[in-house]
């Protein structure tokens, strides 16, 4: 149960696009087409899950027995800088067609907020997916790491469908490009506000 | 340039938020009041001008291959320092601000600013683009905040002028996409001329 | 402008800014460790002062259980007679967690309440922290006389609008603590 209830919540409720405004950047930026957003959020799923894997174990067992928890944000950002690249070599090396699908987004991933957000909220908030306020355990956090980033792929994909029909219509000169993108997105968010009470 | 129109080049005609469209998410989040768009926008500001200067002196002496790695520690420090600070004197603000504190350290502003100007500029220019920058994302910020507290809570900078609730859709997920799409068609059709 | 890459400068490079930085934060944390510390104790023991009644002799926090759950509690005495607890309370709210520290009196009366943490959303159900007729209730809230349920659920407690669960658990945050005093 506990389980259904991450996965609803973090892929609907708590939608991090929608409701919690991470990785807003590549919404915006990489959204113009379908193939492109599918190829961003595959990427994203893969190094989000995997970041907050690394990350979580790195706080445990490095940072907090260590003392050393002032340096979280330095270390995630770097973790998650070597964790993209690593993906990306051993991408290259292990299977080419998926780095000539993934490949062009890895470089961007760094910099998306979603990943160093996700990483930070599952180590220092409480959660309670239907049960009293609790840190999450790993299984939970890779869990809702996982979830979160197919919650971000379904915002991506239906903003992009959306996207591709906006371009074929006639929308007035100051409303083009961004401007009409981000309404768009709103009415979207008002969708998914729908969801809101179910988790 | 002149060290004035490094400080106003931001305000309007580079404006970060909406010429740039960049450091999009705090631009959304943290906007549901004025006063939270303004301290969001000071922090930004705080970290963009110590980040611009500490990387302009650092320049010359990094190599080309690791500059990316070593500008991000260096900005995560001022931003985890930032986040001691404002723990320790304004609990409050931080507390409201959350998470988007920590990510600034992923804002493409502060990253973008260390490249494309304190890295090849002296220190006092790279502070003045910095303060430019950082005043343009403020303003951008606390505008969005005054018209999303205005619509949302039928109050401004906290003064209720309105009884009653306001526009709650204003002040949560919807209205911040809303209020920054049609602030921005605004500011095509009237500030940017082409 | 930059220097040529080697192995060499760039491993030098990247753990001295590595090095300098941490050594940086370290100080800095050391230094700010101090007030920060201070602030939050400030945050605490002003949300307890804020629910008990005033001019009692503060005791440090003692464990207790609430609601099935760990938590902490204060007691407030003058001339050696306890006068009041202040019981920090958790449940579950809309957004997340909710944890408010509730004041009662010796006589099981509800002195105060006030919110420590919350995640509900801005305008609707965060007005807990805000809306003063929601907040004013509690004010001398008798569960002897008064049920303590919203009035949706056949209680006396007015709900803030359209924030029913946000109310309900507010509401069953202050009931596991006039319960949990109630083992004191």
């Amino acid at each position: 149960m506990e389980i259904l209830l991450i996965i609803v919540s973090a892929i609907f409720v708590n939608n991090i696009v929608l409701a919690q405004f991470l990785g807003i950047c590549p919404f915006l930026g990489v959204s113009n087409k379908l193939s492109t957003a599918t190829g961003m959020s595959a990427a994203v799923c893969f190094v989000i899950t995997l970041a907050t894997l690394v990350t979580y174990l790195i706080n445990k067992y490095l940072l907090l027995t260590l003392g050393l928890e002032f340096l979280q944000t330095i270390a995630f950002i770097l973790v998650i800088a070597a964790l993209v690249q690593m993906v990306e070599i051993v991408l290259k090396k292990v299977s080419p067609s998926l780095y000539q699908a993934l490949g062009i987004f890895l470089p961007l991933i760094t910099t998306n907020c979603a990943v160093l957000g996700v990483a930070i909220n599952v180590v220092t908030k409480e959660f309670t997916f239907g049960q009293p306020a609790h840190m999450l355990g790993l299984g939970e956090a890779v869990l809702y790491a996982f979830a979160t980033s197919l919650g971000y792929g379904l915002a991506m994909v239906l903003f992009s469908g959306l996207r591709e029909h906006l371009a074929l219509n006639n929308v007035p000169k100051a409303f083009r490009g961004v401007p009409i993108a981000l309404i768009t997105a709103g009415i979207l968010a008002m969708a998914f506000m729908g969801f809101s009470g179910i988790a | 340039m002149s060290k004035f129109k490094l400080i106003t080049k931001g305000l309007v005609k580079d404006n970060p938020t909406f010429v740039l469209l960049l450091g999009m998410c705090p631009t959304l989040a943290t906007t549901t009041s004025a006063i939270n768009g303004l301290s969001m926008g000071l922090a930004t500001l705080f970290v963009l001008v110590l980040s611009n200067m500490a990387i302009s002196l650092i320049a010359p002496v990094v190599p080309d291959k690791v500059h990316i790695p070593v500008y991000i520690v260096v900005i995560a420090t001022f931003v985890t320092l930032l986040q001691f600070l404002m723990q320790a004197f304004v609990p409050s603000v931080y507390a409201s601000l959350g998470l988007f504190i920590p990510l600034i350290v992923v804002n493409c502003i502060v990253l973008g600013r260390a490249e494309a100007f304190a890295n090849k500029n002296s220190i006092v220019d790279s502070a003045f683009d910095g303060i430019g920058v950082g005043l343009g994302f403020t303003l951008s910020l606390t505008v969005i905040g005054i018209v999303r507290e205005i619509l949302g809570s039928g109050s401004i900078f906290g003064w209720k002028f309105l009884a009653g609730d306001g526009m709650l859709a204003f002040v949560m997920a919807p209205g911040a996409f809303l209020v920054l799409g049609y602030l921005m068609v605004l500011f095509n059709k009237f500030v940017a001329k082409k | 402008m930059a220097v040529q890459s080697s192995l060499k400068n760039m491993v030098i490079c990247l753990f001295s800014t590595c090095f300098i930085c941490s050594a940086l934060l370290a100080g800095v944390y050391a230094l700010t460790k101090k007030p920060i510390d201070e602030t939050n104790a400030k945050i605490l023991k002003d949300s307890v002062s804020a629910v008990l009644p005033e001019g009692g002799e503060l005791s440090e926090a003692a464990p207790i259980t609430v609601g099935g759950q760990p938590s902490e509690y204060y007691v407030s005495t003058k001339n050696g007679e306890p006068v009041a607890y202040a019981i920090k309370s958790t449940t579950v709210g809309f957004g997340g967690p909710l944890t408010i520290m509730v004041g009662i009196t010796a006589d099981g009366t509800v002195y105060n309440t006030s919110v420590l943490s919350h995640a509900e959303t801005p305008g609707l159900g965060a007005k807990c922290n805000t809306d003063e007729k929601f907040m004013a209730q509690w004010k001398g809230f008798n569960p002897a006389e008064k049920i303590l349920a919203v009035k949706k659920d056949n209680g006396d407690v007015d709900a803030i609008t359209a924030s029913t669960i946000t109310s309900r658990a507010y509401t069953l945050a202050v009931k596991n603590a006039v319960e949990a005093m109630k083992t004191l």
